[in-house]
Parts: C-alpha cells; sequence; structure tokens
C-alpha cells in the first residue's frame, strides 16, 4: 500500500510525530511505500537542525533524518506554516532577508500542494495530531 | 492526475483559539486548484467558524471569517454543518454567514453552500470519502 503522511504537531510536546514516525517505519520494514512525509501546523518544527534535546531524550529531528536517508523519504515542510513559525532555509532565507537559516537538509521546505498531491496519489493519507 | 477524489476537510475548533482553522483554509484554497470533489464538515467546536459577525479586533488576531464568502467562487460549494453540534451551541443556522455558490448545472442559480446535517448522515457522509482531512 501506498502512504501520504501528514504532521500537524511539533516535537517533544505532543507525541504525534513519535507515532507518525513509529507508523512510518512499521509500513516501510513491511514493504509499504511511503510517498511523501508532509509537515503542517507545528510539525513544521520536527525539521530544525538546531534541535537540542538532552542526550538521554530521543532525537526526534535526527530520526527522522536518518529514516529519510534509509528509505529516500520525501519529506516536506509546508512554505506557509514554515514562514510563520520561523523555519527557513536558503531560499527561504534569500527571499525574506533573513539572517540565518535552521532546516535539517533531510527536509525541503514547498507548497501545500505537495500535500494534496500526495493525498490524490496515496492509497492513504495517515493524518497525525489532536 | 487523472483520479477524482472525495476529499472532506473536517473542521472540529473554534475560529481564534488555535491556527488549526486558517491554516485549514489555506489547504481548502490551494486544494481547490486540484479539481477533486471536495467538502468541508463542520462538528464540535467547529461550527463556530461559520459565525456571523465575527469581530476579532480586541485580539489583535485578522478576521478571516470572509474567506469562508469566497469558497463559492473556488468551486468548494458543499460545507456540511452538525445539526447536533450547532443546538449543543445554542446556534442556529439563521446565526451562520450566508454562504452561497452558483449551481453551473442550473444556469449558475445561486445556491446555499451551507447544508445542515445529523450526526448520522455526517458519519455517512465521512464514510464515502478516500480522504479526510482533519483540523
Amino acid at each position: 500500500m501506498k502512504f501520504a503522511i501528514q504532521i500537524n504537531e511539533g516535537p517533544y510536546q505532543h507525541q504525534a510525530t513519535d507515532t507518525a514516525y513509529h507508523f512510518t517505519k512499521s509500513a516501510l520494514e513491511k514493504g509499504h511505500e511511503v510517498s511523501r512525509v508532509f509537515f503542517y501546523h507545528d510539525g513544521v518544527y520536527n525539521s530544525s537542525r538546531i534541535t537540542t534535546p538532552p542526550q538521554d531524550d530521543r532525537h526526534i529531528v535526527n530520526r527522522w533524518a536518518e529514516l529519510a536517508e534509509a528509505h529516500s523519504l520525501d519529506m516536506v515542510v509546508c512554505v506557509a506554516a514554515a514562514q510563520r513559525r520561523g523555519v527557513v532555509d536558503d531560499g527561504e532565507a534569500e527571499r525574506n532577508g533573513k539572517d540565518a537559516t535552521n532546516i535539517h537538509p533531510a527536509f525541503r521546505i514547498s507548497g501545500l500542494g505537495q500535500l494534496i498531491e500526495a493525498a490524490v496519489e496515496a492509497d492513504r493519507l495517515m493524518v497525525f495530531g489532536d | 492526475m487523472s483520479k477524482i477524489k472525495k476529499f472532506m476537510y473536517v473542521n472540529r475548533r473554534a475560529p481564534y483559539g488555535t491556527v488549526y482553522a486558517l491554516e485549514s483554509l489555506e489547504v481548502v484554497l490551494i486544494g481547490a486548484a486540484f479539481d477533486q470533489d471536495v467538502s468541508l464538515a463542520f462538528i464540535g467546536d467547529g461550527v463556530y467558524q461559520l459565525k456571523s459577525d465575527q469581530d476579532s479586533s480586541d485580539s489583535d488576531q485578522k478576521n478571516f471569517s470572509p474567506i469562508y464568502q469566497a469558497l463559492g467562487d473556488y468551486d468548494v460549494s458543499k460545507l456540511y454543518v452538525e445539526k447536533e453540534s450547532l443546538e449543543e451551541r445554542g446556534l442556529t443556522l439563521e446565526e451562520l454567514m450566508p454562504l452561497t455558490y452558483e449551481d453551473e448545472d442550473d444556469d449558475w442559480a445561486e445556491k446555499d453552500s451551507i447544508r445542515v446535517v445529523s450526526r448520522d448522515e455526517m458519519a455517512e457522509l465521512m464514510d464515502q470519502q478516500d480522504v479526510l482531512f482533519n483540523f
């Protein structure tokens, strides 16, 4: 089965991204396809490479990045939600005159059309959040 | 993309306490360009999103309720509002914004976009969907 994943909540505050991670990992290990993971609302914070959790805690951002690396996952951060919340890549920094970037290179910033397209093309859209 | 799917956006939250309602609308507007069979559901506190005469000025938040009035122009013309959710909050259909669309299959007659449905009917509608977005 081909899944698309939507994550609506930020890391550590909420379990949604943990559950989404374990779902995605299990689906991939069982031979299913995950065509895209889309981060929306506060979910965009899951992509900040400067995230620094205590050493004895899981590193949610790096964990997603490692899963993406292992399975060539397409992880997309919503541009509108990211702009509101200060999640920035090189292109956005240049366009909006910002002096820093913080997105992890395993993620890319793009539009909501990517979410709709993923929902159209997947067999199932799974939404994680409240 | 040739498949036309039934998309339902489920709005469950009051409009200003969190950003979910506004960011849900942003998805709906972008999604309208994809020519899917789109509907919106309003349940629970989500029914407050359609309340007429919204005034958010004291909260410094943008009053985004006019965007709902534009949905008809985006061919988003099926807004299902749950009857029980209205009643539980002491609201009536008359207290919601009058939202309309022009029906191209009926000589562009102006029709109401809001359809009040029972909880059971809403469950049936959800069951018919290919994709449910929860906000």
